[in-house]
């Protein structure tokens, strides 16, 4: 298990207070100044070396997406955007990031500020996240005050400008193109890359978009060096994460661990185990809802990180590990993601907005058991129709998960839908138009 | 694609008041010159406060010509995003998550909570207009799962009975208390916390 001084968030659980006072004595803002007067190539080397990924879900390496924005400010200024839409099912970490740990965020924001130089920054948060979101404007307020942040940010000479926008409840603006449309003022559709933000991003201008949980490790990664992240967990996947644990255990929670810690650690120690005893468990969501699912005996040896979840097909994502017990029906957790997506789908891409809605139905289906054996194959079809052929990663979002039902439970949905869609002679449908369907001979 | 439809009934009028408006000249303020368009999120979500939790379209075409912008696109952001109400919702407005999450830790009950205790459908008002309720995708509190919205505030933890002891509550106009219902701090494990045990004790 992590040691407790190596854990970025000591906050994690508000046992210490989020106002200014309190973090500065955690140890944020404590030499800010320090850190930007060694410089861009410095801050952004050091992100390097830590060899820290983005927390949002996709694992992109931080520094390089910075070393991505222009190396001048020309006519156009730069944007610093946070993602803290966080929407997929099973993840509550950015929550409890705003609302607790609110000045690693700020400080993390000045400080990725200065080095891809940004005078302003974005943070966008869920608008169901309104009560958190205030919180964190509170803290906005607080470091204004004790000037932080503003003119002349901390000393540093920088100014740099934090403003809060809110989403209005759409799943699709966690993706980060159609964030920075919603920031416009349109609908939430993604936009097609290239160009990507880092050159033409918001209104035009150069743009990092950085996670919630990425933006409030760098202050840390910064003031302990590179090396010290770069020493946890294995490598190209260091560091520390929170993980979310939620779904049929003892004590669902949020807790911050070493990456490739192995994930019955993370239930059994953490969590207190799978409701039902371990023996009960069925089957892991180990990345939030977009990940597909990992059976029971994947679970055994399996270890949390990003390259370790891609060997078994699934991912990372964004560390929400839902638990699903030997009580639930799978077909049906699943008819339900799928619902969600369909729900979700922005209506840009055909194969996204009809496909979502044709897998949900289908999979309803199959949890009754009204579905044809045909259509256990054509669900697998419509998935492979759907991933890749789509402006945005939604596509594979929706259509991974699915894929993982087939892949570790066909059996079961075989046994459930078992009827030949082809009418049997002795079956007489006078109504049935498609006469030619009766099997005569059989 | 979730559908929504504007209401049937809709106002004649509508104007900011005074109040709002200094609050919508302070968000515009956020936002680069000339781009004031992306304000229109922020002040579609005054003009509900200020509509009683709905959106008219007098409201839309009102805020179009506030930001200068074409009247179909405020129409087309207020139509995408699931939080903006196009029809009058209750007083109080509860958001029961069902995503799966949620759903394998007992969702269906607070939904029939809602059934027995508000209205057979959802986004049907009472007659005094005091409460509806409606079905949503993941909140983002799924540890502290079932959980549901009402308003601005998160009811986390909870159970059947939590649940109509919470509406008995709201039906008497009353505000229940916000957070965990089974007196959990934050995310933390409810028991066996292995991490940060010193801070915990300090």
């Amino acid at each position: 298990m992590l040691k407790d001084q190596d854990r970025i968030f000591q906050n994690l659980y508000n046992d210490l207070g989020s106002d200014l006072t309190s973090a500065q004595k955690r140890g944020d803002w404590v030499n800010t100044k320090e850190i930007t007067e060694k410089g861009r190539e410095w801050i952004i080397n050091e992100i390097k070396d830590s060899q820290l990924r983005g927390r949002g879900g996709a694992g992109f390496p931080t520094g390089l997406k910075w070393s991505f924005a222009p190396k001048e400010v020309g006519s156009r200024p730069h944007y610093l955007v946070i993602n803290g839409d966080e929407s997929e099912p099973g993840t509550c970490k950015d929550r409890d990031i705003l609302r607790f740990e609110p000045h690693k965020l700020i400080e993390g924001c000045l400080i990725a500020s200065y080095a891809i130089q940004a005078h302003v920054c974005y943070i966008y948060i869920r608008g169901e996240y309104f009560v958190d979101g205030q919180k964190l404007q509170a803290a906005i307020d607080e470091a204004y005050e004790k000037k932080l942040i503003g003119k002349n940010a901390s000393g540093t000479g920088w100014d740099l400008d934090i403003y809060i926008h809110y989403g209005a409840g759409a799943y699709i603006c966690g993706e980060e193109t159609a964030l920075l449309e919603s920031i416009e003022g349109n609908k939430g559709q993604p936009r097609l890359k290239p160009p990507f933000p880092a050159l033409i991003g918001l209104y035009g201008c150069p743009t990092i978009i950085n996670n919630v949980e990425t933006i409030a490790v760098v202050p840390t990664i910064l003031r302990r060096g590179g090396k010290w992240f770069a020493s946890l967990g294995r490598e190209k996947n260091t560091g520390t994460k929170i993980f979310c644990i939620s779904g049929n255990v003892n004590n669902p929670c949020n807790v911050e661990e070493e990456m490739n810690i192995p994930l019955k650690e993370l239930i059994e120690v953490h969590a207190g185990g799978v409701i039902g005893g371990w023996n009960n468990l069925q089957a892991v969501i180990p990345g939030g809802s977009s990940m597909p699912l990992i059976p029971k005996e994947k679970c055994e040896t399996l270890t949390m990180d990003f390259d370790s979840l891609v060997a078994e097909k699934s991912g990372l994502g964004t560390a929400g590990v839902v638990v699903i017990n030997k009580d639930q029906d799978i077909i049906k957790c699943m008819a339900r993601i799928a619902r969600f997506y369909k729900h979700e789908s922005c209506g840009q891409c055909t194969p996204c907005r009809e496909g979502s809605g044709w897998m949900w139905r289908m999979l309803e289906r199959m949890a009754k058991g009204e579905a044809s054996k045909d259509e256990i194959e054509m669900l697998g079809d419509v998935t492979k129709q759907i991933e890749g052929h789509t402006i945005c990663a939604f596509g594979e979002g929706s259509s991974w998960p699915v894929q993982g039902l087939l892949r570790h439970f066909k059996d079961e949905i075989k046994k459930r839908n078992n009827f030949d869609p082809i009418v049997k002679e002795t079956q007489n449908i006078p109504y049935l138009v498609d006469q030619h369907l009766l099997d005569k001979n059989a | 694609m979730s559908l929504k439809r504007p209401a049937k009934d809709q106002p004649e009028n509508f104007e900011f008041n005074s109040s709002s408006l200094e609050e919508a000249n302070k968000i515009i303020s956020k936002y680069p010159k000339g781009k004031q368009k992306s304000a229109v999120m922020a002040l579609l979500y005054l003009a509900q406060k200020q509509n009683n939790n709905w959106i008219p379209l007098v409201a839309m075409k009102y805020i179009a010509k506030l930001l200068d912008m074409p009247y179909i696109k405020v129409y087309e952001v207020a139509t995408f995003y699931s939080m903006f109400n196009l029809s009058p919702v209750g007083k109080y407005f509860i958001q029961v998550c069902t995503t799966t999450p949620c759903m394998i830790r007992g969702a269906g009950k607070l939904v029939e909570a809602c059934k027995e205790k508000i209205s057979e459908n959802e986004t049907e008002l009472l007659q005094d207009k005091n409460c509806s309720w409606t079905e949503v995708e993941c909140l983002g509190a799924c540890v502290t799962a079932p959980m549901m919205q009402i308003n601005d505030d998160y009811y986390e933890d909870l159970d059947k009975e939590k649940t109509l002891e919470i509406l008995d509550k709201i039906l008497k106009d009353e505000i229940p208390k916000p957070g965990s219902y089974r007196g959990r701090i934050n995310n933390e494990p409810e028991n066996g916390r292995k991490t940060l045990m010193e801070l915990k004790n300090a």
